[in-house]
């Protein structure tokens, strides 16, 4: 166990919010239960009042779940000195095997968090809020996870052992190791970069010009899921290389160091919104417009897919300022 | 967009005024807000200011130290350990080193006497002279010129030059530092040259070798103790965030208090605010209208007690050296007259400080403005 | 038009100490007329004002404003109606005490996000159209009783509301203030608005400006006069 004031702050974040999620979903359960948005009782005006403490207190974790996840990862990379041959907050979290999975779920927090966040303000357009059971139980699977990133971080904090040697990242991210993260540096960077490029911009013109089917507007928000990934892959296996200037290092962590001027935040921002974005419209898509959201959905849908498209086309954009500004040549 | 930002506006416009309407009660809150703040910034502010220090210091210290233990006691090294490292292939500048303690009685504090090593040459003194930190110059009021008297600890009286006064910026580590000569140092303490060194010190050339460097060492020597500097740096980022942590930890009690104390204040609406709250939402005023105005209302108060406290915490560690605080972050550190630390507050801390602070603030008000905020707009016509 | 149907509002209902405060009511209300809720404290007409200016919601029973039922809104979109329905006149004005005359009248306005600019000129012409333009800076509780009546109005309006609610707006003012209330009535009625006032106040049922004067008793209707009907009936009789 490291005593240190930002971990503190997380286990306090990730504490507060799984409380916040177990008394959420347990009010999603009566919601589910007794909700009658046509009923004048008493009951269905408590639930309706309610609601507002519920999605304020959960507005309020989501906010400081996104700033969590920055916190988590800015510390990581900040305690690296403490073990022996971690570079950056790779090797921190791969100290135990709580530490990745702890990131990983904190980043689909950060995701569903996004989408309900989406979800509500669609439901709250409604004048008979017709997204509600919707959204509660939507909260029944998103509270486990925030459960889970708390239970995952205390193991991960509790767990940390100092004497602990672990790999730094330019050995986990090699394309002549084995494992996920070797597979990822390995891939071609000429396709990884096609697919980055190609894959914003059609994402991007989707979204800008496909109003209309709904089913295609689905499968939208599943190609940004999976555009998602497969960005990431891309800046491991090419756009990292191109912003430390040297073909070998793959590390998508270390893009957050200031010494490379914190480029990272300005490339996993735009990305991660747009997904989020993207997640969220295809969603509304699949629950379909109900009548009192005829007029008003479609044009808070396409607020969404314009701003993702506006995110993607940034994030395609600071990609490649990244690879124009660098001395480094990938592709003859 | 524009539409929200505007009524964001609105909201904060129409809080700032509450807020000054309500001066009393605020500025109370307000007042607690910035001393728990004030208490946990100066906790992190010191910490991470001596965490630098001591790094800076590091940057001295030889990146290798070999001690020699005997019944798992620090001894001092025979003088043949430097011979015998220097075989190993990868280790430079091997030299002894001579480094002690001395307790001044004539003014009641610990010196560390120490001979420069050989590669700080402008550290080098000669025989009869010497390089001491500016602590000791003010204690024992000697400038630059004059002349140090030193009684050893077998009563011979020890007439020293002082040639350099070191200056204050690395203060924590060379504030009690008093550099001689060798030979002086031996006839200070008794020693004979056979008694060997306090420890051996060297460098290694490429550091990705330090592992093997250390493992031949302890092959070659096997009483010996090798400590990296690498070793000592993990130490003492270990030591300090522990004992930041256990002080925060500490604090976390004044948090859970004010914690209760901000829902109370919270809770205790007065009638004539329950009107105001009746009057906003029957004029058309929407329940998150009301919860949105008093999130302002707690963002302002935390905002505000946020920078207040953190200058606050700026001022008492940088400008006024910690005074409160020093004796339990610090430990060893009531020797020194006085030390100032070099100011740096990075963001890490700040978001740190922000979460801790204001997470806490913000959960324990939000049931009582909820509460608030769900008042009946037809109280107004009751 | 708004139309109750077999309104029912019963205060602290499941509890021991519930008190059926509007009984079974069903009325309708013109547009672009004076209508006046009369009758003793507790019978009632306060409560039905607030469920007509959705301020509440009636236990039992529905509510149309034209075609639409406001009833059943939840409470979110309840205030959006009000907000820019209703315009609301409190007993005693209910200004915000320590807020400026100006401040009182734009707050209405607040939650539809207009730009502050524009709303603070729109807030400072109807306060001049009331003669307050010299007043407008002055905090709330140091207007006058005339002054503060007029700032209530004009915050009524700020939002350009169709209906006007009064709840006992004469009640502690003297003669002068409420011949002043009742013109200011009268403007409005002439600039389209229909106007509802509770009121046990003879001063004001007796004025020309009502139209209807509706009379209730332990939270039901005794009786609903149409005085303008009468008025010309009479007038007719005079001219005969």
């Amino acid at each position: 166990m490291i005593f240190d004031p930002p971990i503190l702050a997380l286990l306090l974040a990730a504490a507060v919010s799984a409380v916040v999620a177990i008394a959420a979903a347990l009010f999603a359960v009566r919601v589910l239960r007794h909700w009658d948005i046509r009923s004048g009782s008493a009951l269905q005006i408590r639930l309706e009042r309610r609601t507002y403490l519920v999605t304020t207190a959960l507005k309020i974790v989501m906010v400081m779940q996104m700033a969590a996840l920055a916190l988590f990862v800015h510390n990581a990379d900040r305690m690296a000195i403490l073990f022996t041959g971690a570079m950056c907050a790779l090797g921190t979290l791969n100290v135990n095997q709580w530490g990745m999975p702890a990131f990983l779920v904190q980043i689909g927090v950060f995701l569903t968090s996004a989408v309900w966040l989406l979800l509500n303000r669609a439901d709250e357009m409604g004048r008979d809020y017709p997204f509600t059971r919707a959204k509660y139980a939507f909260l029944l699977l998103f509270a486990p996870l925030v459960v889970a990133s708390a239970i995952l971080q205390w193991l991960y904090f509790l767990n940390l052992d100092p004497n602990v040697i672990t790999s730094c990242c330019s050995k986990l991210f090699t394309p002549e190791g084995s494992g996920l993260q070797a597979d990822l540096s390995a891939m071609d960077p000429k396709l990884a970069l096609i697919i980055l490029f190609s894959g914003a911009g059609l994402l991007a013109a989707l979204a800008l010009f496909s109003s209309a089917g709904r089913w295609l507007h689905v499968m939208l928000g599943i190609l940004g899921g999976l555009y998602f990934m497969l960005a990431i892959a891309a800046i491991i296996s090419a756009i990292a290389p191109y912003i430390y200037e040297t073909p070998n290092h793959h590390c998508p962590f270390c893009l957050l160091k200031p010494q490379y001027g914190f480029i990272g935040y300005l490339l996993y921002l735009p990305l991660f919104a747009a997904t989020a974005l993207m997640l969220g419209s295809g969603l509304l898509a699949a629950l379909g417009a109900p009548k009192s959201l005829q007029q008003r959905l479609p044009a808070y849908q396409k607020r969404l897919n314009w701003s993702a498209a506006v995110l993607y086309l940034a994030f395609a954009g600071i990609a490649l300022y990244t690879i124009l500004r660098s001395h480094l040549i990938l592709i003859g | 967009m524009r539409r929200w930002l505007s009524r964001q506006a609105h909201l904060i416009d129409f809080t700032l005024g509450a807020l000054l309407r309500r001066k009393g009660r605020n500025l109370m809150m307000l007042a607690v807000y910035t001393l728990i703040i004030f208490m946990l910034a100066s906790v992190t502010f010191l910490g991470s200011a001596l965490r630098f220090e001591a790094k800076a210091a590091l940057n001295y210290a030889p990146e290798v130290t070999v001690q020699n233990l005997i019944m798992g006691r620090h001894a001092l090294s025979p003088p043949d350990w430097v011979k015998k490292l220097s075989r190993i292939r990868g280790a430079r500048n091997i030299h002894g080193r001579l480094w002690g303690y001395f307790y001044d009685q004539a003014v009641g504090a610990n010196y560390t006497l120490m001979v420069p090593p050989p590669r700080a040459r402008d550290l080098a003194v000669n025989l009869g002279e010497v390089i001491i930190g500016h602590a000791i110059a003010d204690l024992r009021k000697v400038r630059q010129g004059g002349y140090l008297f030193l009684l050893s600890p077998s009563g011979k009286l020890f007439k020293l030059k002082v040639i350099r006064i070191l200056p204050e910026d690395s203060a924590l580590l060379s504030a009690d530092l008093v550099l001689i000569s060798e030979t002086d140092y031996r006839a200070f303490f008794n020693l004979t040259p056979e008694d060997g060194y306090t420890d051996i010190a060297l460098t290694v050339r490429n550091s990705n070798e330090i592992p093997t460097v250390v493992n031949k060492i302890t092959r070659i020597l096997p009483t010996a103790r090798v400590i990296t500097r690498e070793d000592i740096l993990r130490t003492y980022e270990n030591v300090f965030s522990w004992r930041e942590g256990i002080v925060l930890a500490m604090l976390a009690t004044a948090l859970v208090a004010f914690a209760i104390f901000a829902f109370d204040k919270a809770s205790g609406l007065s009638a004539e605010e329950r009107r105001e709250i009746g009057i906003l939402k029957a004029v058309g005023w929407e329940t998150s209208d009301v919860i949105a105005m008093k999130l302002w209302e707690g963002g302002l108060i935390s905002a505000f007690a946020f920078i207040f406290g953190a200058a606050a915490a700026y001022a008492h560690v940088f400008l006024f050296d910690a005074s409160l605080l020093a004796p339990v972050l610090k430990g060893w550190a009531v020797l020194y007259p006085d030390f100032s630390l070099t100011p740096v507050v990075d963001r890490l801390q700040l978001i740190t400080l922000a979460f801790i602070t204001i997470i806490p603030f913000t959960i324990a008000t939000l049931v009582p403005v909820w509460k608030a905020a769900i008042t009946d707009p037809d109280i107004v016509m009751r | 038009m708004i139309r109750l149907e077999h309104v029912t509002r019963i205060h602290n209902e499941g509890r021991p100490n519930a008190v059926v405060a509007v009984n079974d009511v069903s009325l309708e209300i013109p547009k672009e007329r004076v209508t006046v809720l009369r009758g003793p404290s507790g019978s009632g007409k306060t409560t039905l004002l607030t469920l007509i200016g959705c301020l509440a919601r009636p236990t039992q029973g529905r509510i149309w404003l034209d075609d639409e039922l406001i009833s059943a809104l939840p409470e979110r979109f309840m205030t959006e109606v009000r907000r820019r329905t209703f315009g609301f006149i409190f007993q005693r004005f209910n200004l915000i005490r320590g807020l400026s005359a100006l401040e009182n009248v734009m707050l209405p306005a607040y939650p539809t996000g207009e730009s502050h600019a524009a709303l603070k000129a729109r807030a400072a012409a109807l306060l001049e159209r009331f003669g307050l333009k010299a007043r407008m800076h002055e905090k709330s509780e140091l207007l006058s009783g005339g002054e503060a009546q007029r700032v209530a109005i004009a915050r009524a309006l700020i939002n350009d509301p169709a209906w006007i609610i009064a709840d006992e707006p004469t009640a502690s003012l003297d003669t002068a203030l409420v011949d002043q209330f009742i013109e200011e009535m009268r403007a409005l009625k002439k600039a389209g608005k229909s106007i509802i006032i509770t009121s046990h106040d003879p001063r004001i049922w007796q004025a020309d400006v009502v139209d209807r004067i509706v009379t209730m008793q332990d939270g039901h209707i005794l009786s609903v006069e149409d005085v303008s009907a009468r008025e010309r009936a009479e007038e007719k009789e005079q001219n005969a």
